[in-house]
């Protein structure tokens, strides 16, 4: 049997005080290391609020979410933040780079804001990643001299720098135009591939949906249906 | 080099503008607080300067005299009085030289020494002038008034009948250095001195009155051989010669009046000054934080979406509170050193172009360093204060909420 990278168990979320709005109503969802699944739905049905709990910026109002072996509901914040540093990696639809810092930095932020001081292996390891993304002469611009598609493939290579367990994106090809999008995609496929990164991906393209193994589709705040491929 | 201060000293170099305008105020404000002490500081001690160099910083003197009555009450016996204050004639210091050796040998003293001081009528020719006759025992008296250096005209020479007099006296008088005066004191004696030279102390009471010779000299104009009417002593600390004169008065029981006590309108004068000072320091202190405060709370405001990204990428939330207070203490930090820089520079080129064209600064100031070094601390106190709230608003962003409103 495959190893558990995610279970997420009888997730329920609540929003309001006093009108409540259940944007999660019982989801049940498990990742294994080395799957790529795709998380579709219409807007308001629950994606990113699902990310979100996955990803660990939101806590569920009940149920529980186990990642990589560690059962997240009674950690503090300060225990949150580090396992997110430690085995998530995060790739946003709006790229998110930080535009005062170069790609270079960029990438390295993660694993620098967790350990403190940067280490000669940080630099190495952002260097033969942004390589790996097609970016090495790139390395030293400012995020904001990049062009759409570039950006998001330094957030990739951001995303993937510190070898998360779990990588997520949100719309991570939303608002690029196909020929980017198709890279940006390939890449995920690539390190998927060579890696063994698990990766779920929150998106409105079909295209992209139907080159996952497992796509996942989420309706009302329920798992409407998950189908995977061979 | 360590996360928070890459992230800090980065976006401090991005926001080129913000900094730029934040350093300003920073340093403006502080500009004027070291101008303004500078300046202050120079005025009071220049004008205590001048008032201490023409009297001495505790005078001793013997205690009023009380009238006595003859007849005491007591054994069922009650009497009426009626008291008048008694007549206060010129008396001596008892036993002044004990007293002497005793002030001397106290704590904070630098220089002491014995007058005879008393009142009499100079003549030359037609004029007749009232006078101070000062007999005063050479060395002791210039380590308190120094006489010597303020000579317009010949020298210090008080010895066999000699005697040195004030320049508004001298011309007055119609004299100089080598005439003659006649000295008449109260007690009736007189006697013609010499004026051996002119000494202008910048005080006029003193200028205009002042006859001073020696002490065995005005012992016999004033009909008092042997004795001494009054103590005069120098001290450390000059804003300590009311404590220490009260301690003296306890101790032997004379009148020990200090600069201090005689100067109280020029003393209320500084202590306003200082007050204004304090209220100056006060609202810059204030306006400088509130400065900060507002560009840092911009600052987290606009970058709201780059602290959420920075918070969901695994940035410890005590590290992004540690971003925005090194913003604050760094802009503190620099902005009081270039305020620093610039106080001073203000201060000399004040002091330059308000001297007469001898080039004598008619507003000395004062840069004292010990006030640099605390504006600097100050400073960078009040930065990371000011940093404190919109850090801690930073540092408590909600991660998801501030990426999505991004």
């Amino acid at each position: 049997m495959a190893e558990s990278i995610l279970s997420v168990e009888q997730v329920v979320r609540d929003y309001g005080e006093h009108v409540r709005t259940r944007a999660l109503a019982g989801v049940d969802l498990g990742l294994e290391r080395g799957e790529l699944a795709a998380l579709i739905g219409p807007s308001g049905s629950g994606k990113s609020t699902l990310l979100n709990i996955v990803g660990l910026l939101d806590r569920p109002t009940s149920g529980r979410v186990v990642l990589a072996g560690t059962d997240t509901s009674g950690l503090n914040d300060r225990a949150l933040t580090e396992l997110r540093a430690r085995t998530l990696g995060f790739v946003f639809q709006f790229h998110h780079l930080l535009p005062a810092f170069t790609a270079v930095e960029n990438v390295m932020l993660p694993a620098w804001a967790d350990r403190g001081a940067p280490t000669r292996e940080m630099r190495e390891r952002a260097l033969a990643i942004l390589e790996a993304v097609g970016l090495s002469d790139r390395a030293s611009y400012k995020t904001s001299d990049l062009s759409g598609g570039q950006q998001q493939r330094v957030a990739i290579a951001r995303a993937l720098a510190h070898r998360p367990a779990l990588v997520l994106a949100d719309e991570p090809t939303g608002n690029l135009d196909t020929a980017s999008a198709d890279e940006v995609f390939d890449l995920m496929r690539r390190f998927n591939a060579e890696l063994g990164t698990t990766f779920l991906v929150v998106t409105h393209d079909p295209r992209i949906a139907d080159r996952c193994q497992r796509v996942i589709e989420i309706v009302d705040g329920r798992i409407s249906s998950d189908q995977r491929r061979s | 080099m360590p996360f928070q201060w890459f992230v800090a000293l980065r976006y401090l170099r991005d926001e080129k503008g913000q900094t730029a305008l934040i350093l300003a105020a920073v340093s403006v404000g502080v500009s004027v607080v070291v101008f303004l002490s500078a300046l202050i500081n120079g005025l009071q001690s220049s004008l205590i300067d001048s008032t201490l160099g023409s009297q001495p910083h505790i005078t001793l003197r013997s205690p009023r005299e009380e009238p006595r009555p003859l007849v005491e009450a007591g054994d069922g016996l009650a009497i009426a009085r009626l008291i008048q204050p008694a007549s206060q004639r010129l008396r001596s210091i008892d036993q002044w030289p004990a007293v002497m050796a005793r002030v001397e040998r106290a704590g904070g003293v630098t220089a002491a020494s014995a007058t005879v001081t008393g009142s009499g009528v100079a003549t030359r020719a037609d004029a007749r002038v009232p006078v101070v006759i000062r007999g005063v025992d050479g060395d002791r008296f210039l380590a308190i008034i120094d006489l010597r250096a303020k000579m317009t005209d010949g020298s210090f020479d008080i010895s066999g009948g000699r005697v040195v007099i004030g320049s508004t006296l001298a011309s007055d008088l119609g004299i100089g250095v080598g005439d003659k005066l006649r000295v008449a004191s109260t007690e009736g004696i007189e006697d013609v001195v010499t004026v051996s030279g002119v000494f202008a102390l910048g005080n006029e009471a003193v200028d205009k009155t002042w006859v001073v010779t020696s002490l065995r000299h005005a012992q016999s104009l004033i009909a008092l051989p042997g004795c001494a009417t009054t103590i005069e002593r120098q001290v450390n600390d000059v804003f300590a010669a009311d404590r220490i004169a009260d301690g003296i008065f306890a101790q032997t029981g004379l009148t020990a009046d200090s600069w201090m006590d005689l100067n109280a309108e020029l003393l209320s004068g500084l202590s306003a000054q200082s007050s204004s000072k304090t209220m100056i320091q006060f609202f810059v202190v204030v306006t400088v934080t509130l400065g900060i405060a507002s560009v840092l709370i911009v600052s987290v405001v606009q970058k709201s979406r780059e602290i959420g990204i920075l918070r969901a990428v695994g940035t410890p939330a005590r590290r992004v509170l540690a971003v925005f207070l090194i913003q604050g203490g760094v802009l503190g930090v620099i902005g009081s050193i270039l305020g620093s820089v610039l106080g001073v520079v203000f201060a000399r080129l004040f002091e330059r172009m308000t001297s007469d064209p001898n080039g004598v600064p008619r507003f000395p100031v004062q840069v004292d360093l010990a006030l640099l070094a605390g504006s600097i601390l100050l400073a960078t106190g009040v930065g990371l204060i000011a940093a404190l709230i919109p850090a801690r608003r930073a540092a408590r962003l909600d991660p998801s909420a501030a990426i999505r409103s991004g």
